[in-house]
């Protein structure tokens, strides 16, 4: 903010004028083209029927079809389970790495390690799962011949909710790291001092001092985490085979062929999902606004 | 009694989560590395890699994926730099509408942009009121196609690529190298070219890494576009050979590993997350 103010001030022989609006016209008509028109599409298809009429139909229908809800439902309760997950495991290690006193080298390699991981995902995420988890996979086999349990008799599969949940994993706590990292590093020294030479005790500083500070940043991150895991499609799609109902999965099942019956519906399914990203995004930059006051 | 007391000092939950982390890290990708190298039976062999590598299919298909990834960084580039300069310097009014317009794409996840594209651009653009067409379906044509997804992947990238270059902008006064560059008597496109952009090359490196990690295993666009990509392949290939596609996992890791590991160098820890999953 301070420098686009000083750019301002410093230029007072360049009054704004709409010819310097010429300078961003590529930028904006690539915008036109590539994300308004077509969002502009299908939201205008889903509140149309197949006669081309405006109706509400298909939005009453996202609330009706079992197909649908059962589909949203999944999807929430996936993202829901894995930014929860991810979110304290990820927390727990990006304080290990920051004031959890381990050696300072471990961090930088940590950081570099998550910047990777949260980008490892789809296909090749899947394979790995695949061999890692899977009927014949490493950690399979060592339970069956070491610990002698067999995991697919006790119900698990890889293939299935929590299988899909355990690989989401693998792409959301390294985010959570990324994020936590630096809120981590905002608390200042002088606070925990200060709270111990009122008489606090570790557990009182943790509770009325460090956690209302860092609470919206890790109500945030959780929330980025969510939209993370509920607009993800490839990671599911090539371990469950389109098996697993979610709503990206069945996005994808209507573009291939119509398995809705209504087109203007599966335009709705994907307003109802960017509805909710939406809602998700402008929490997570809410809350971290929020943060922003006190890690400085 | 010391002993115990010098026990007390280890961080003992903090190497807990640490060992925790670290095994949630590494053993999906020891099971892969471990299950691609078996492909003969009794030893441990670089048989998958080599006959993944040798396939005239992977060859096409992740050489595709480079050509779309170096298109999708030069646009970005061309697209991302003059619009965060100029907003910088000219029109801080509209930064906040074009910081929006960055942030789309997550809130449009790829699904539902590639669902967007298709619906849009599938059908021939004609004029209005008339049945004069002035061009077929981008769809229906192979530079239609890849037009259709070198946008969509700009798109994808953007976030990043903004961010990057905004906050490379940010850290060298752009406006002291545009009055030095200008007095000396440089025009518009020889200050951009010439001036800014060497100063921004590590956030334009930094930009162009994340985004061809993003391009190189993409395979939502990929597939719904039906562009012979490296992603669909990869899928394809796990759908009736078991080593081979581990093998490729691996190296695809390996490389996501790579570009980080160059974004760390250059940045010093500005690490970042792209999450295109």
């Amino acid at each position: 903010m301070e420098n686009t103010n000083l750019s301002a001030r410093k230029n007072p022989a360049a009054p704004m004028n709409w010819k310097h609006w010429f300078g961003v016209l590529p930028f904006f008509i690539f915008a036109i083209l590539f994300l308004f028109l077509p969002s502009i599409r299908l939201f205008v298809g889903s509140f149309t029927d197949n006669t081309g009429k405006f109706t509400f139909d298909n939005i009453q229908q996202l609330f009706s079809q079992r197909v649908i809800v059962d589909a949203y439902k999944v999807s929430i309760e996936l993202s829901a389970m894995t930014a929860l997950g991810g979110g304290i495991l990820g927390f727990m290690l990006a304080y290990a790495i920051t004031i959890g006193g381990l050696p300072k080298f471990l961090r930088p390699a940590l950081i570099t390690f998550s910047g990777v991981a949260s980008n490892f995902a789809g296909v090749p995420l899947a394979f790995a799962f695949v061999a890692t988890l899977g009927r014949t996979g490493f950690i399979t086999a060592i339970l069956k011949n070491v610990f002698h349990v067999n995991i697919y008799q006790t119900g698990f599969n890889l293939y299935s909710f929590w299988g899909l949940s355990l690989t989401y994993m693998y792409f959301q706590f390294p985010l959570m790291v990324l994020i936590m990292a630096p809120a981590l590093d905002g608390l200042k020294k002088e606070w925990r001092e200060a709270a111990h030479n009122l008489g606090a005790n570790n557990l009182q500083y943790w509770l009325k001092v460090a956690m209302p500070v860092l609470m919206p940043s890790i109500l945030g991150s959780i929330i980025l985490l969510f939209g993370n895991a509920f607009g993800a499609y490839a990671t599911a799609y090539a371990l469950t085979g389109g098996q697993l109902p979610i709503v990206t999965i069945l996005i994808g099942a209507q573009m291939r062929g119509d398995v809705l019956h209504n087109p203007g519906l599966g335009y709705a399914l994907a307003i109802g999902m960017v509805v909710i990203m939406a809602v998700s995004l402008l929490g997570y930059s809410w809350l971290q606004s929020r943060t922003e006051r006190w890690l400085k | 009694m010391k002993l115990f007391a010098r026990f007390l000092k280890i961080p003992f939950w903090s190497w807990f989560w640490l060992i925790l982390g670290v095994l949630y890290y590494f053993l999906p990708l020891y099971a892969t590395l471990d299950f691609s190298l078996r492909m003969e039976r009794g030893k441990i062999s670089l048989k998958a890699y080599q006959m993944a590598f040798a396939d005239p299919e992977f060859l096409r298909t992740f050489g595709y994926s480079i050509f779309l990834a170096v298109m999708t960084i030069i646009v970005s580039i061309a697209l991302v730099v003059p619009t965060a300069y100029w907003v910088r310097l000219r029109l801080p009014q509209a930064r906040r509408f074009v910081e929006f317009i960055t942030l789309m794409p997550f809130v449009i996840p790829a699904i539902i942009l590639v669902f967007g594209l298709i619906r849009i651009y599938s059908s021939p653009l004609t004029i209005p009121f008339t049945s004069i067409t002035l061009m077929q379906p981008l769809t229906n044509f192979k530079v239609g196609t890849n037009i259709l997804i070198i946008g969509g992947y700009v798109v994808l990238g953007l976030p990043y690529m903004y961010r990057s270059v905004d906050t490379g902008m940010r850290t060298v006064d752009v406006l002291t190298l545009t009055e030095a560059a200008q007095s000396m008597g440089a025009n518009w496109p020889t200050t951009i070219i010439k001036v800014i952009l060497p100063n921004v090359r590590t956030a334009l490196l930094s930009g162009s890494l994340l985004t061809f990690a993003i391009v190189v295993g993409e395979v939502i666009l990929a597939s719904f576009l039906g562009v012979p990509a490296f992603g669909p392949y990869l899928f394809l290939l796990g759908q009736h050979r078991a080593f081979e596609p581990a093998a490729l996992s691996f190296a695809t890791f390996l490389l996501t590993w790579a570009a980080m590991g160059i974004i760390q160098l250059v940045t010093g820890g500005q690490s970042q997350s792209s999450g295109a999953h």
